[in-house]
């Protein structure tokens, strides 16, 4: 016998997942919406309806669910516990819905990275709650015999429960849920209070960090196994299981406190996609292939856009995720080498200035653009600029902001037109032949070192060409290192000039001085 | 069902996700993003499923309760801001 308790799971689980013909048949149709629904989101013309079509396949699922019970009595089967507690899933649906719609009705788009990954920790909340229901009603069910539910009356009951035919699979998918589910909780946390500000940014680095997560890691592992192929009593079985909800939640925790702020859009992407596969061990559990298909999806669509962040900062998802990138630099630096000289610094009114007579311009926006909030203004000036007869675009660094696409949803919510929105492969060759660069509160991602000094730690890094333009304005509020802490040299070149304000005020001063001058 | 046949349609499952999402362009990743963590939120059916097998002990209804109010969350917090991220993507379209 192996772990009677997680055997037991399988039988509780086993008896709660009949379902009727007619909701295995909504359940494709939800399948076959979800997967329309990605291939729709390729398009921004489509990209409306296919977040509709999504969520209609969501309330297709819902409802099918809802009313599987009564459709299996129709049919005539014998359901345990058909009497549907609907306090429990009204409340649970109401609360729900009332904290998610007012949550995102308010959350400004400035914030829309800290929302996501709120909206993340709830998802791996409810995989891992869900494995723990599991986990209760099969303990309820083998203390079902007895009376009270000691250890004694759950060894009885349990020896008295048919096991067979039930794998301990079901039993490693279960604390796999929980393990899973509980990392995405926390970490997604502890991603919500970098981005947010309420934790500080910097990465957290001790001595022995990574030997220590590795052992804790190992912990669980073992503890998890133990769990479900160890020969354990169920009262010993379900501390070790509560045992496993501790550890996956401190380890969320110290997996992501040594990721600095500015690597948090992989985090993000990265716990999307735990979410997603938190959702498919759900989908093992309850034997739902609508579950496991979904989730599979979300799981591919974070690792992918984990992939993309890492080529864009020509890092490894290792580097990334061991975390502690910019502390070396910062600390072992601050002699002479970080000292710039040759700085040329500007006024908004000779940037005004310049603004007349250029014929094509380039804006940079970066992560200082998002904490100014600073894109309505952005879009003015573009928008005068063009009344002069410039062309105008915007040029989007893949790891520009905090997260994948940042800087397209704020242009976006701006009315800045996507067309004029280019990516960094399309734009690079333009540089040479532009009149003016504005960078507008980005840094790592203009700094030619990552081209021309092979000991930087940027080396290698896809940039934006911006030290090729005839004129580059950057607008930011000190000479102070960005997240890698490395120097940049383009502040130094002939052609660059600094604009030492923050994104807002820069843009509203120039603003004013290019209507004076009309 | 077969624990093989679910570990097909699992993987089955992720090759069609790589093959879809490989053409969402970077202008959309943040709705994706969004829009996907929102779809995650399909664990409310295994949530639902886990309330509904209610008569149990407390317990495992307080606790299908909360995973069907985390799941919920997800799911309508979720999909509500992708839509106001897209209506934003959209409505430049139509001034146009």
């Amino acid at each position: 016998m192996s772990s009677l308790l997680l055997a037991d799971a399988a039988a509780a689980a086993g008896e709660v997942v009949k379902v009727h013909w007619a909701v295995q048949l909504a359940y494709m149709v939800a399948i076959i919406m979800f997967v329309m629904a990605i291939k729709r989101l390729s398009k921004v013309r489509t990209a409306r309806g296919a977040n509709l079509i999504a969520s209609m396949a969501m309330l297709l699922a819902v409802v099918a669910t809802l009313a599987n019970g009564h459709l299996l009595q129709l049919a005539g089967a014998r359901v345990e516990h058909a009497v549907v507690d609907w306090h429990w899933i009204v409340g649970g649906l109401v609360a729900g819905t009332l904290v998610g719609a007012i949550g995102a009705r308010l959350v400004p788009m400035t914030q829309m990275p800290e929302m996501v990954a709120l909206l993340n920790g709830s998802g791996g909340a409810a995989s891992l709650l869900v494995a723990l229901a599991v986990t209760f009603q099969a303990t309820s069910h083998a203390a079902w015999a007895g009376a009270a539910p000691t250890l004694a009356t759950f060894q009885a009951a349990v020896d008295a429960t048919p096991t067979a035919g039930h794998s301990p699979i079901v039993g490693a998918t279960v604390l796999l849920s929980i393990l899973i589910g509980g990392i995405t909780l926390t970490g997604s946390l502890i991603a919500y209070g970098k981005l947010s500000g309420k934790l500080s940014g910097n990465a957290v680095v001790y001595p022995g960090q990574h030997a220590i997560n590795f052992l804790l890691g190992a912990l669980t592992l073992g503890l998890a196994g133990y769990a479900v192929y160890g020969e354990l009593a169920p009262g010993a079985a379900l501390g070790m299981i509560l045992g496993v909800v501790a550890l996956a939640l401190v380890l969320g925790v110290l997996l992501v406190i040594p990721i600095g702020g500015a690597d948090m859009p992989v985090v993000i992407s990265l716990l999307n996609s735990y979410s997603g596969v938190a959702a498919a061990m759900t989908g093992f559990i309850l034997e739902n292939n609508l579950l496991i298909i979904a989730g599979a999806l979300v799981g591919a669509s974070g690792l992918i856009l984990t992939q993309i962040m890492c080529q864009a900062m020509n890092r490894s998802l290792a580097s990334v995720l061991l975390g502690g990138f910019g502390m070396t630099t910062a600390t072992g630096t601050g002699g002479g080498k970080d000292e710039y000289k040759n700085v040329k610094s500007t006024t908004p009114d000779e940037l005004a200035l310049m603004c007349d007579g250029v014929s094509s311009v380039i804006f940079v926006p970066g992560y200082g653009l998002a904490v100014s909030q600073a894109q309505h203004l952005c879009r003015e000036l573009g928008e005068a600029l063009e009344a002069k007869g410039a062309t105008v675009r915007y040029a989007i660094h893949p790891v520009a902001g905090r997260m994948p696409g940042h800087m397209n949803v704020l242009l976006a919510e701006a009315n800045v037109p996507y067309e004029q929105l280019v990516e960094m492969e399309q734009i690079n060759s333009d540089f040479k032949q532009t009149d003016l660069v504005i960078v507008l509160g980005a840094n790592d991602v203009v700094n030619p070192a990552a081209i021309d000094d092979p000991q930087s730690p940027l080396a290698g890094m896809p940039i934006l060409n911006v030290h090729e333009a005839r004129n580059v304005i950057v607008v930011k509020r000190s000479l102070s290192p960005g997240y890698a802490g490395v120097k940049n040299p383009l502040f130094e070149l002939d052609n660059c000039r600094m604009l030492f304000d923050d994104a807002k005020g820069a843009l509203q001063t120039t603003l004013q001085e290019l209507k004076a001058a009309v | 069902m077969l624990f093989v046949t679910l570990i097909t349609v699992f993987v089955v499952a992720i090759f069609l996700g790589v093959e879809l999402i490989q053409k969402v362009p970077p202008t959309l990743h943040t709705p994706l993003m969004s829009g996907a963590n929102a779809i995650s939120g399909i664990t409310i059916l295994g949530a639902l499923t886990c309330a509904y097998g209610a008569g149990d002990p407390q317990t495992a209804n307080v606790m299908g309760a909360l995973a069907v109010t985390a799941a919920t969350i997800n799911v309508v917090g979720g999909f509500m801001v992708t839509g106001r991220m897209l209506a934003m993507f959209g409505e430049k379209k139509e001034a146009k």
